[in-house]
């Protein structure tokens, strides 16, 4: 299993090094000139070769690579062009209040969807099932901002119920946070859904459909028996791998949230340095959102073959 | 009654060969299918002739009516510059079905070429391929968008080309597992004894018995691709003002929306719903039918 993680670590980390070759490209290279952005069209030739030369982006492509991606490695995000300050600690807080959001959709979404695909799959080609499967489809599909703006607009201005910010304010007690953040949640949980329970769902049927479980049937065993002991353990491990690829999307879908709710997280820090074309910001954001990704995957990946007595003796591939 | 109808023509097809319906006959059985397909062909025809079917031009500004809720007059109500909301509406199913519909078309080839050529020449093709598809992957869709179309800058074009070539590894990668499977036909071990080239094996040989899986791919992305231009135009990085679309409506309104102007934002944003969702109940019911 040792070999196994080893060479999954390794795969992660080649994946990681493409990712920073391409955030590498897009902020730093397709955007042209930083002197001639910095001092305008009407600087002269000179000038801008000058502060070229002070940036270090005259120099040889792969050269300014090295010098960006060992700056990361060593914790320099660089300055952000925006605020003027190091981008370091501006990261670390928006992704401190992006967890909190993504956990409390967390928190609600993975026991609603594994139930969900569970019943599902207990139900299979009745009504039931058809109504989650297609629900849990149209539920996942459906963008955030606009199930987010459905929300706000029965919860929020129709009921009056609760915040329609995210934000509650510097020095705001846990449960007032938490109330804020009720409004947020919900779209991330709608879009988490529909995965979450699909696999369940699929994970559920294989298992009916095993000989283990036509023997424990067979064997006298209750149907509920049969359901907890040996349908539910073998469902749910793809289920793990499932959820922790969706944290990739969830930070795509706090992009969409963040900034509909106006929420200081990540996917907000994210947008606002795109949109005042804060390229060192960006590039530190979305490595960040990469790295996230890969860490959560990578643990669910170690979780299944623990899980998993197959993969965890024999070949893991 | 249907039993009787259907089974002598099941009996025609399987003398023809396998299956038994036509796929589109086992399609329109679903009702799913059919209120999928309606609403998407009403979305595509308000596309194509919105201009002539709205009650009033969605870029006339009525500067004495402007936030006025829903009423008979303006059944989705005005907006901030007094323009009529149904209107802009139905005129704004174009901009996104039309760039979606390349963007998808653009994914789909590129990456059906990509996947054909991985799966079929494997080696260092398969496995460079691969890598790339996990770092796509790593970062979401609208992340990497809103990567490119700020260094590259923002235009139907760009948009088009940025989605279809984040679709590409994703589609290639369906493709390629599909292609590994037809490998092991002896059909294919036929065509490189009589010593075809490996391009003809690969876009004439193998390329037909995969279209079903690229068809299913094709439909599942585009409802990826709506998802994703909505939330860019959403962000301000799509169709820019005045051209009526759903996703920069909802953009140009969503600040008034705590104050109460709800119409502004919830009907664009349930035109958006209506479609992806019509987009889903398609390509669930092609993709049960292909199961089947």
């Amino acid at each position: 299993m040792a070999t196994y993680i080893l060479k999954r670590l390794g795969l992660a980390l080649i994946t990681l090094w493409l990712l920073s070759v391409i955030v590498f490209l897009a902020t730093q290279v397709i955007p042209g000139d930083p002197g001639r952005a910095i001092l305008g069209n009407l600087a002269a030739p000179s000038a801008v070769a000058a502060l070229d030369h002070q940036l270090g982006v005259d120099r040889p492509l792969v050269v300014q690579y090295w010098t960006w991606i060992t700056g990361l490695l060593h914790g320099n995000f660089g300055i952000s062009t925006q605020f003027r300050q190091p981008i370091g600690p501006y990261i670390k807080a928006a992704l401190v209040n992006s967890l909190k959001l993504a956990a409390l959709a967390f928190v609600i979404v993975v026991p609603l969807g594994i139930v969900g695909g569970v019943v599902a799959a207990l139900n299979y080609g009745r009504a039931a099932d058809r109504v989650i499967s297609v629900a849990g489809l149209s539920a996942t599909t459906v963008p955030e901002f606009v199930s987010g703006i459905v929300v706000i607009v029965i919860f929020g201005v129709a009921l009056k119920v609760l915040p329609v910010s995210a934000s509650a304010g510097a020095g705001a007690s846990p449960a007032s946070q938490f109330q804020h953040l009720i409004l947020p949640a919900i779209p991330l949980v709608l879009v988490l859904f529909g995965y979450i329970a699909r696999m369940a769902r699929a994970g559920t049927i294989e298992a009916l459909n095993s000989d283990y479980a036509r023997t424990a049937t067979l064997k006298g065993l209750k149907r509920s028996v049969v359901i907890r002991r040996h349908i539910l353990r073998n469902s749910l491990l793809p289920t793990i791998t499932v959820i922790a690829t969706q944290t990739g999307y969830l930070i795509g879908g706090l992009v969409i949230i963040e900034t509909l709710f106006n929420y200081q997280g990540i996917g907000n820090l994210i947008y606002t340095a795109a949109k005042s074309k804060d390229f060192p910001m960006l590039a530190a954001g979305v490595l960040t959102v990469g790295v996230v990704y890969m860490v959560a995957t990578l643990i669910a990946d170690i979780l299944a073959t623990m899980l998993n007595p197959r993969l965890r003796l024999g070949g893991a591939e | 009654m249907t039993d009787i109808a259907t089974a002598p023509a099941a009996a025609v097809t399987v003398a023809h060969g396998r299956g038994e319906l036509p796929p589109w006959r086992l399609l329109l059985r679903r009702p799913t299918f059919i209120v999928g397909a309606a609403i998407l062909l009403f979305w595509v025809v308000c596309a194509v002739f919105g201009h002539l079917i709205a009650p009033q031009d969605p870029l006339a500004q009525q500067l004495l009516a402007t936030n006025k809720a829903p009423s008979g007059a303006h059944w989705f109500g005005t907006d901030q510059l007094g323009r009529d909301m149904f209107s802009r509406v139905l005129v704004g199913a174009r901009t996104i079905l039309i760039i979606s519909f390349f963007a998808t078309l653009l994914g789909t080839v590129a990456g059906t070429a990509l996947g054909l050529t991985m799966g079929y020449l494997g080696g260092v093709v398969d496995i460079v391929g691969g890598r790339l598809v996990e770092a796509v992957l790593a970062l979401p869709l609208v992340v990497v968008a809103l990567l490119f179309l700020v260094a590259l800058g923002s235009a139907p074009l760009t948009i088009i080309i940025v989605i279809g070539l984040v679709f590409t590894p994703l589609i290639a990668r369906t493709v390629r597992s599909a292609v590994l499977v037809e490998r092991q036909q002896d059909y294919l071990a036929s065509a490189r004894l009589l010593g075809e080239n490996r391009a003809y094996i690969m876009f004439v040989e193998v390329l037909p018995n995969v279209l079903p899986v690229v068809l299913v791919e094709f439909t599942v992305r585009l409802g990826y691709a709506i998802f994703a231009i909505a939330s860019l135009s959403f962000l301000g990085l799509g169709v820019q003002p005045p051209t009526p679309d759903w996703g920069a409506d909802i953009y140009a309104n969503y600040g008034v929306l705590p104050a109460g102007y709800w119409w502004m934002t919830l009907f664009p944003a349930l035109a958006i719903a209506s479609l992806v969702i019509a987009i889903n109940l398609v390509t669930d019911s092609i993709e049960q039918v292909l199961a089947s």
